[in-house]
């Protein structure tokens, strides 16, 4: 069976368009994401009681503490996750007489007179500092993979007429990726107040990766075709190497997002978010690679978006399909 | 000829195979393997050869529990003409000295990027004596009283020393410190000069005679006694209101030297170690669910095709875990992800294998050159893809040294390993399989593959696409 993929190019890039412009829109307003404290600096810690502690009574705690900017979120029973400002150090004099306590011994004191026994399985501090170098890291890292993937298939493809062509594509889907994912965390964000964490970017370029691997496998195949059928016209070609392909594709990410799918039912809370954006990022990235990033070189082409409804371009697929 | 290469894949397959698992035995087999067969405990691997000796695999904090600290060092403190990483390297060594004092176990002091330091502090009880002990300076000196525009202030004594160029009189000149107790029963620390040190004690205290004479600890007085004898033995005692355990912590700081830079505290992780436990389990749990999954989905997609390529990603599953702790590498719940993610990524290179040979054979090809001609034309997918990849970690690993963020790096390095050995895995061990098992086969049947059954005239259309 060979469906004309290529002709519909327009429909695909309508779908895309659909998944893309709500989350780019939650992107754009205010609080458009929620960036964890890797990303802005503050402490986070993992609370848990061993009696039961009402949501309201632990964020009056903290008010009480000094910290009423304190986002104290519900993590399962007895078990809280908050998020508060820095907390400072234990100071001491030269001596070593401690002139203040650290506040982070004196909120668990605290809430311990409060509530009763507690133990802290996790607590994480980041300065201003070294969150604003995340920030720019982070950035600098997406930056410098798309060009290293750039450069990469400009070579890979040089024996390919306009070899860059491949690597912008390939770039521009694996954009479409990354934005997928930032998009649907940050319409996430908002209804489940899911934060940006440093794993966070590693799921982004792990997409990305990942992306670009499925894409590869498709330009490879268009690749080849052009050699061995150069009279054909790209637009069949580009038809012909996505369906050789398809099978591929849809196995590979099948596998993939099992595996994935395995990881979030049991692989522990902690890497939940991490393994949900890998989940989001690598559907988009099989998505993206056969119908986003094959079908913009057919535009490149061919100079044509193709269109939605009727055959405005006269064109009849080439195959005659079984 | 061939018979003889694929005996020896064979044999060299057999023998990767049971090293591996030699290897990778867990010393608790019961808590990752269903409890039902009693299986035997490793008592941990001692190869003499190598003087190799390994318990288990290197866990991460997060998995291992502990705390995480990322320090930065103050260097525009660094003298001028001084080289600052060679700074650096000596605010590294005086860490190390005073967390060997405490009596920390297995910590891991690192140097990141220009200015910052990695302390790793596995299952450390009390974490802020533990930060106030890394992070003090510790810059002890003495000081005598001056009139500095009309106040009396405290400047840093000096005097010649045996090389004639004066010198101010730090705690650089200590030999050693000791804590030792007062008559009345306070600690207090006896401390001992090396021989240049005593004379420019010797010198001060003769010069303070009737006068008083500060120690100071970073800036803040210890104590002011007043000087009634010169000191000329190298030796002196500082009393002050200490604590038992104040004088013990400053008697290890003393020894270990000040920190040559300032340096402050700017990122804290810490995991309790029952969490860390639990991560370890679930992720266990997680990666064998997901490859009885993938070996279900690859035999009953693929059949025989599948029968292999699982037989081979078994064999890549063991050779990764056995790489990981030869290495060692240090796994955390980041890099496990990592790894459970390449065991999918490895699959990839089987079915674009497959794939091709499937078209190969549809297109009317003999058994045998199907695998040679499927092979050599998935290879360069395979390979351009798994650059990319390659291309990628090689980005997160730089990203992630460079901030100090041992979960990227950890991730992007399992990653790594896991995409070579499955480059290795696809080239050799699936396609000498396929060699072995079917390649000798004149004909076969298309269902073992996966494939629809063979209806005669009914080739898969490639009008007007077809060689």
């Amino acid at each position: 069976m060979i469906y004309d993929l290529v002709g519909k190019r327009a429909w695909f890039f309508v779908v895309s368009a659909i998944i893309l412009i709500p989350g780019l829109i939650s992107l754009a307003l205010p609080g458009g994401l929620h960036p964890g404290i890797d990303f802005v600096s503050g402490s986070i810690m993992t609370l848990q009681f061993e009696q039961p502690v009402e949501q309201s009574a632990l964020r009056q705690a903290f008010a009480d503490l000094g910290h009423s900017e304190a986002i104290v979120q519900r993590a399962g029973d007895g078990t809280y996750i908050v998020r508060t400002t820095t907390l400072q150090a234990e100071s001491r004099d030269a001596v070593g007489n401690v002139l203040s306590g650290s506040e982070r011994q004196r909120v668990q004191d605290q809430l311990g007179g409060r509530f009763g026994p507690l133990t802290v399985p996790t607590f994480d501090q980041v300065s201003p500092i070294v969150a604003a170098e995340i920030v720019r890291n982070s950035v600098i890292a997406v930056l410098v993979a798309c060009l290293g993937i750039l450069l990469y298939l400009w070579w890979a493809f040089r024996h390919v007429a306009e070899s860059w062509r491949y690597g912008v594509c390939a770039v521009v889907a694996l954009i479409h990726d990354a934005l997928a994912v930032l998009g649907i965390f940050s319409i996430l964000g908002r209804l489940f107040a899911i934060e940006l964490d440093a794993l966070f970017i590693t799921a982004v370029l792990t997409v990305i990766g990942f992306s670009v691997h499925d894409t590869i496998v498709v330009f490879d195949r268009i690749r080849e075709n052009s050699i061995r059928h150069a009279g054909e016209s790209f637009e069949d070609i580009v038809n012909h190497s996505l369906m050789q392909t398809l099978g591929r594709s849809l196995t590979t990410s099948l596998t993939v997002l099992l595996t994935l799918f395995t990881l979030w039912l049991f692989g522990g809370v902690t890497i939940r978010n991490f393994v949900l954006a890998l989940l989001i990022g690598i559907t988009s990235g099989t998505y993206s690679s056969i119908f986003n990033a094959s079908m913009l070189l057919v535009v490149w082409e061919t100079k044509k978006f193709g269109t939605l409804f009727g055959k405005a371009t006269g064109r009849v697929p080439a195959a005659s399909g079984a | 000829m061939n018979n003889q290469r694929n005996s020896l894949f064979i044999f060299f397959t057999i023998i990767l195979a049971v090293a591996s698992i030699i290897i990778d035995w867990p010393q608790k087999p019961s808590n990752y393997l269903p409890d039902i067969i009693p299986w035997p405990e490793s008592q941990g691997l001692h190869i003499d050869i190598f003087n190799f000796h390994r318990q288990g695999f290197r866990l991460g904090l997060d998995l291992q529990g502990g705390t995480h600290l990322l320090l930065r060092a103050d260097t525009s403190k660094v003298a001028p003409g001084d080289d600052p990483s060679s700074a650096i390297d000596g605010v590294l060594r005086v860490i190390e000295k005073r967390l060997n004092a405490y009596g920390v176990a297995e910590t891991i002091v690192q140097k990141s990027g220009t200015d910052r330091i990695i302390v790793e502090l596995p299952g450390v009880k009390n974490i802020e004596e533990a930060k106030s002990l890394v992070g003090k300076t510790a810059q002890l000196d003495f000081r005598e009283q001056k009139t500095i525009e009309g106040k009396q202030q405290y400047v840093t004594a000096s005097a010649t020393g045996t090389d004639g160029i004066e010198k101010p009189l730090t705690g650089q000149f200590f030999k050693k410190a000791e804590m030792g107790f007062e008559q009345s029963g306070k600690p207090e620390i006896l401390f001992e000069f090396n021989p240049e040190g005593a004379k420019l004690f010797g010198d001060i205290t003769t010069r303070l005679k009737g006068k008083s004479l500060g120690i100071f600890l970073d800036d803040e007085a210890l104590t002011t006694p007043t000087v009634t004898e010169p000191i000329t033995g190298g030796k002196g005692r500082i009393t002050g209101s200490f604590t038992l355990d104040e004088a013990r912590k400053l008697v290890i700081e003393l020894n270990a030297g000040a920190l040559p830079l300032p340096v402050s505290i700017e990122e804290e992780r810490t995991v309790d170690a029952t969490l860390g436990a639990d991560s370890v389990r679930k992720s266990v749990i997680a990666g064998e669910i997901a490859l009885v999954i993938i070996v279900l989905f690859m035999v009953l997609y693929y059949r025989m095709l599948g029968l292999i390529a699982s037989t081979a990603l078994i064999l890549y599953t063991l050779t990764v875990l056995a790489v990981f702790k030869l290495i060692p590498v240090t796994l955390t719940l980041a890099g496990i992800a990592g790894f459970i993610l390449s065991i999918g990524m490895a699959v990839d290179a089987n079915i674009l294998i497959f794939e091709r040979m499937k078209e190969e054979l549809r297109t009317g090809r003999t058994v045998a050159s199907a695998i040679e001609s499927g092979w050599g034309r998935a290879w360069p997918s395979i390979r351009d893809s798994n650059i990319s990849t390659l291309i990628t970690c090689g980005i997160l690993v730089w990203f992630g040294s460079n901030f100090g963020s041992s979960i990227v790096a950890g991730f992007a390095f399992t990653l790594i390993i896991g995409v070579l050995i499955s480059m290795f895995s696809a080239v050799v061990v699936t396609r000498s399989f396929l060699r072995i098992i079917i390649g000798r086969k004149a004909t076969i049947d298309p269902t073992m593959l996966g494939m629809p059954a063979a209806r005669p005239g009914l080739e898969p259309a490639r009008a007007g696409f077809s060689s």
